[in-house]
């Protein structure tokens, strides 16, 4: 297994916070050598820019495991969704090398399922026909991808919207399309950039609960970029953080809040202690980010 | 301020008063006497004319040339422009190699090529609908290039996840992305059809509402060039109604 290398300006690993090291997704066993979903390996991505080539990710170093629910955290401009990006397939790193099951991620392929901030639906389908798009382009018959439309469809709640146009949806329900139309395909990871960003506070919250109830129900890995420290507090089960100019990964920790939420419906936990101090040290750790 | 609405009568009276505003002038300048046959009829007169060319059929012959000669230079030029568009759209390499001629052609107004295509094609129908095909094509073509390349990005990179087929990116993503722009690009190159017929009939021609109008000319005439000018009008606008409910009937998504 590769080491989660953290480079030589790495903060100081808090004593409060738990580092991941060895631990699976629910916080519990040791993670056994080579299970790992993702392999994420001296990346480097540097693009031409007006002053010069400009670096915007650097010496990039971890592994995803099957089941975690991974959110990246950093300012804005520190090169998240660029990583999502080669997650993705849509560029490729300048350095380092990305793997999938131990295969190299060469382009874009349905393996790896994306939902957009703005997502891009299809407006001249149907609600339906967008999320069965991917099956029947895939040359799925329509006799099973049907069937598997009206599943997902109920999965985020959209089974009596099946037939509406995208016009006439609202931000929420257009961004649990995009997710039924990522899940459907079955991919291995479902990368998910900024999803809620654009949503008002009630339905975001909606939203994230829909995400973590699937995530939880159905044990997909999930890669979900965010700004907002309080939502992947209340997903993940691990936060990453990344840096400013370049992106590097100056914390790596494991949290449990998404869990308590779905195990002992703990819907109050962003109130409480443990919640704030997470939250505090996060907010000072991205904050402390020389301004450029 | 708040728009009149189509189920109120206030709305059609006002839809229609100024129409009849003008027609009470006109009628009223003719009872004082002000009008002189040669240069502008009495509404009277042009009534009479417009039964007199309804019950001898002349009505009906020159709007029916002229409209199928649109319809056929139309859809030359709208098969033409989609092709085009959609290579250019598709191949940069080929958008550049045509981009300086079509730069060129393009500002060229349709009844600029009357002469050529009177050399080239005598004065029969075919030197109308050249004309005709150069009045539309550009619209047609720039709007399609145009409506290809607003398509969001995002639907392009969703595409190459799903790995689908260039066929189905054309036919799913495509085609229905730029049909908006190309509809816009259809109603212009209708009107500009329509602008077309009228100029090259005038030019040299024995049939058409644009034969009508030279032909009231020479003949001095007014009432028969006004009857002229108002069928243009009219069939512009029922054209144009057509396409405007068409684009409804397709677009249903926005």
């Amino acid at each position: 297994m590769a080491k989660l290398n953290y480079n030589d300006n790495f903060y100081e690993p808090s004593d409060e916070l738990i580092a991941v090291n060895d631990l699976n997704f629910k916080g519990e066993e040791p993670i056994v050598e080579g299970e790992e979903l993702i392999a994420i390996e001296n990346v480097d991505l540097e693009y031409t820019g007006k002053t010069g080539d400009i670096k915007a990710l650097e010496n990039i170093n971890f592994n995803i495991f099957p089941g975690e629910f991974v959110c990246v955290l950093g300012p804005s401009g520190c090169g998240k969704s660029t990583l999502l990006k080669i997650l993705a397939g849509f560029i490729q790193p300048t350095s380092g090398s990305v793997k999938l099951d131990g295969e190299e991620i060469k382009g874009t392929d349905w393996h790896r399922g994306v939902v957009f901030q703005n997502p891009p639906l299809y407006e001249w389908f149907s609600v339906r026909d967008n999320v069965a798009f991917g099956p029947k382009m895939r040359g799925i018959p329509k006799e099973k991808y049907i069937p598997l439309t009206d599943e997902y469809l109920a999965k985020v709640g959209l089974s009596e919207f099946s037939d509406k146009k995208i016009y006439e949806l609202s931000g929420g329900m257009k961004q649990r399309v995009s997710i039924a139309r990522a899940l459907i395909n079955d991919p291995e990871i479902l990368l998910m950039d900024e999803p809620f960003g654009a949503l008002d506070a009630l339905t975001r919250e909606n939203v994230q609960d829909l995400t973590r109830k699937i995530w939880w129900d159905t044990g997909k890995t999930i890669f979900f970029i965010t700004h907002d420290v309080e939502e992947a507090l209340l997903l993940a089960s691990r936060i990453i953080v990344l840096s400013k100019h370049p992106g590097r990964v100056i914390e790596d920790i494991r949290v449990n809040f998404s869990r308590q939420i779905v195990e002992d419906c703990a819907e109050d936990i962003k109130f409480t202690p443990e919640f704030y101090k997470y939250r505090e040290k996060l907010l000072k750790l991205i904050n402390s980010q020389p301004q450029r | 301020m708040n728009k009149p609405q189509k189920k109120d009568v206030f709305y059609w009276f006002l839809y229609f008063a100024l129409p009849l505003i003008i027609l009470i002038i006109w009628e009223s300048f003719d009872r004082a006497g002000k009008l002189k046959p040669y240069t502008m009829p009495s509404l009277e007169k042009l009534f009479d004319t417009t039964v007199e060319y309804a019950k001898n059929g002349q009505l009906l012959t020159n709007i029916g040339v002229s409209v199928s000669l649109v319809l056929e230079g139309f859809f030359l030029a709208l098969v033409t422009a989609l092709i085009i568009g959609m290579l250019v759209s598709l191949f940069p390499k080929f958008d550049t190699f045509t981009d300086l001629i079509i730069q060129i052609l393009k500002p060229i107004p349709p009844i600029a090529w009357i002469p050529l295509a009177i050399l080239w094609f005598g004065i029969g129908q075919e030197s109308k609908i050249f004309i005709i095909f150069i009045g539309a094509v550009f619209p047609v073509f720039l709007n399609t290039v145009d409506g290809v390349k607003t398509i969001d990005k995002k639907y392009f990179e969703l595409a190459k996840v799903y790995e689908i087929p260039k066929s189905e990116l054309i036919k799913n993503i495509i085609i229905p992305g730029a049909l908006p722009s190309i509809m816009t690009g259809i109603r212009l190159g209708v009107g500009n059809a329509w602008v077309s017929v009228v100029a090259a009939e005038m030019i040299g021609a024995t049939k058409g509402v644009g034969y009508m109008l030279s032909n009231g000319r020479s003949l001095s005439r007014p009432d028969i060039v006004i009857l002229g000018m108002l069928l243009v009008g009219v069939f512009g606008k029922i054209m144009d109604d057509i396409l405007r409910l068409l684009r409804k009937k397709v677009i249903t998504w926005l």
